[in-house]
């Protein structure tokens, strides 16, 4: 069984946001950048489903520039087998372009089942996997909570507003995760040292053009400096008269 | 006469308030545009009700794709099905709310149409002749604007950050579709209502959170109460991280960065300390009431108003107080 899974080097969502000088994108300097946290369950669930199958290889896959190497490195050291960085150095990209490039790439490989995390926490985009799938012409599930693969058909579980949704799913398959899914396991030392002599290869690619251009980015606006109120009455009032709540 | 299609989701029959709000957004752009039409589609089965709603929500017409086989949602049929219809309206911007429908589908469609998409979007620009949208990114610590080179323009909306509006008389199309229950790859067979009759988390208009300050989950009930109070359909309980990953509450009422984004007009956050994945979740709401009994705690630097005190004595005075408020 060939196991594709498509990660993405992030900030990590605790990092300090502060802009770059163009206003457009953000100082990478003393930002932290790490495996996006919803992929860790894509991977899991990809080694998962190999041990559980006994055979079959776990290829993950990043479009994004050199350093992504660094989080391709911690899958393999989780337990995938190889990584592939489509190298697009330093090429503004969207959803658009980046699903077409990638799809385009896991097209010329064997994909019987492939991962996603539901969302990357930079762009919070939620945009990759459905779009991926309409490339890959493939049926697609996404933000998994709870997955089972039998005779070749997923039933998986995913929670909509109010209620959850069993949706029954043939493979091959894209399949975006959801916190709740599984608990991915940590890359022991075993594993970081295994991860050395995994094959990770890189291929450059020039992408085709985004479809968005970024105009701008800025920081929030303040919040107005609350108000500590010493009564529920108080409270109550602010309530009724400026949030209008009540 | 170039219009502007929402796509808008039915639940149970009825339209969800998200869809409403997302042909208010149409209509402000199409505004914005210099004048543009708001055709609304929408798909599913037994439409009648959703259809009438869809008819008074301000849009000028109304697209029904009524079908057995699409009687839930399915993204490889709801696509194909919108994909086609519209082909044939070639609307200048496509919308859709940020829904669990929304993200599943409007990424479909725009890979389909070959074109861009924001989701999550909280404004929508006309500038210069060119579409484009701002959106919270990196958990709402930023904001991105973007401008779109590819037509049509696409973007899902925030809930809760445009009013919904009823008003106004679309026509009603009927279309259809040959698409049967065969063509359809991934199908839901089975929809397991919450067990709850509250609103969804992100359509409340009021979410009071619990977190770890209640010291256990023998103590929600503060919470759910408070919640009751505000009267039936109003408020949703949502929980932090913390407290989900403690097995008190389940991960659906989960706000925050691996939870869900809300964005209601009050949120009340009780014993939460405010950590930066947590006001991921809820910073965009309106208003936001802390109740902590650490004047030091982050929450009090995002909140409209805090009570600095032991929840176990400010929320059960709190909830009669809003009680004989809603009377
Ligand atoms: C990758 C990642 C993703 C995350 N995603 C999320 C997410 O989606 N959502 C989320 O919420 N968190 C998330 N977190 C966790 C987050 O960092 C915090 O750990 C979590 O939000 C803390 O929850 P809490 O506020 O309930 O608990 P605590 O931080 O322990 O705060 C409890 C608060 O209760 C107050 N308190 C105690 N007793 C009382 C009392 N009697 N009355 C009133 N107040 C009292 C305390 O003063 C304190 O401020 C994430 C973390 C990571 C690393
Ligand atoms: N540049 C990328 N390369 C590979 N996979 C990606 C990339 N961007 C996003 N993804 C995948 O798509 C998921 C959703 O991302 P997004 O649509 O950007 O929110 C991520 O969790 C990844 O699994």
């Amino acid at each position: 069984m060939n196991i594709v899974v498509c990660i993405k080097r992030v900030a990590a969502t605790d990092s300090t946001i502060k802009l770059g000088s163009d206003g457009k994108s953000i100082d990478p300097s003393g930002v932290e950048f790490v495996l996006n946290p919803y992929d860790e369950f894509a991977v899991e669930e990809a080694i998962k489903t190999k041990e559980a199958t006994g055979d079959g290889t776990v290829t993950v896959i990043t479009l994004g520039s050199a350093d992504a190497q660094k989080e391709l490195r911690t899958c393999l050291a989780m337990g995938a087998d190889k990584a592939v960085l489509l190298n697009a150095g330093d090429t503004e990209l969207d959803a658009f372009n980046t699903a077409a490039m990638v799809g385009a790439y896991v097209k010329s490989i064997p994909h019987d089942l492939v991962f996603c995390g539901k969302q990357a926490v930079d762009g919070d985009d939620s945009q990759f996997p459905s779009r991926l799938a309409t490339i890959l012409d493939l049926p697609c599930v996404t933000e998994v909570q709870s997955l089972a693969l039998e005779g070749g058909v997923y039933t998986a579980a995913r929670d909509i507003e109010g209620a959850r949704e069993v949706v029954s799913c043939p493979t091959p398959a894209v399949i975006s995760t959801n916190k709740g899914l599984n608990e991915p396991r940590y890359a022991n030392l075993k594993g970081i040292m295994a991860a050395k002599k995994k094959p990770l290869e890189t291929i450059d690619v020039t992408t085709i053009a985004p479809a968005t251009t970024v105009a701008e980015l800025t920081l929030p606006p303040e919040r107005p400096e609350g108000k500590i109120l010493d009564t529920v009455d108080e409270l109550i009032a602010a309530l009724k008269n400026d949030a209008k709540v009540l | 006469m170039t219009t502007i299609a929402v796509i808008a989701e039915a639940r149970s029959g009825h339209l969800k308030k998200p869809s409403l709000e997302a042909v208010t957004a149409a209509k402000e752009l199409a505004e914005k545009a210099g004048g543009a039409t708001v055709t609304a589609l929408i798909v599913g089965s037994g439409l009648g009700a959703a259809k009438q709603e869809l008819a008074a929500s301000g849009a000028d017409h109304v697209v029904a794709i009524d079908s057995e086989a699409l009687a839930n949602y399915s993204g490889d049929g709801y696509a194909k099905v919108l994909v086609d219809a519209l082909k044939e309206l070639a609307p200048a911007a496509i919308l859709a709310a940020h829904s669990a429908m929304g993200r599943d589908l409007a990424p479909r469609i725009a890979a389909a149409l070959d074109t861009g998409l924001v989701s999550d979007a909280t404004a929508l620009h006309f500038e210069g002749g060119k579409y484009g949208a701002t959106k919270p990114v990196f958990a709402g610590k930023a904001y991105k604007k973007s401008m779109f080179d590819s037509q049509p323009f696409m973007a899902t909306i925030r809930p809760n950050n445009w009013e919904a509006h009823t008003g106004g008389s679309a026509d009603v199309k009927d279309a259809s579709t040959s698409l049967s229950a065969g063509d359809l790859k991934a199908v839901v067979k089975e929809l397991i209502a919450a067990a709850t009759d509250r609103v969804p988390l992100q359509e409340a208009s009021v979410v009071v959170a619990g977190g770890r300050g209640l010291k256990g989950p023998e103590h929600f009930h503060l919470v759910e109460e408070l919640a009751a109070a505000f009267g039936p359909g109003v408020a949703a309980v949502g929980a932090s991280r913390a407290v989900v990953d403690a097995g008190w509450r389940e991960h659906r009422e989960q706000v925050g960065q691996t939870g869900k984004v809300v964005s209601p007009t009050l949120y009340i956050a009780i014993g939460i300390s405010g950590a930066i994945q947590h006001l991921a979740g809820m910073r965009t709401s309106r208003y936001i009431v802390a109740i902590n009994k650490d004047a030091n705690a982050p929450i009090f630097k995002e909140a409209d108003w805090g009570i600095v005190g032991d929840a176990f004595e400010v929320v059960p005075a709190l909830t009669d107080a809003v009680k004989s408020a809603v009377g």
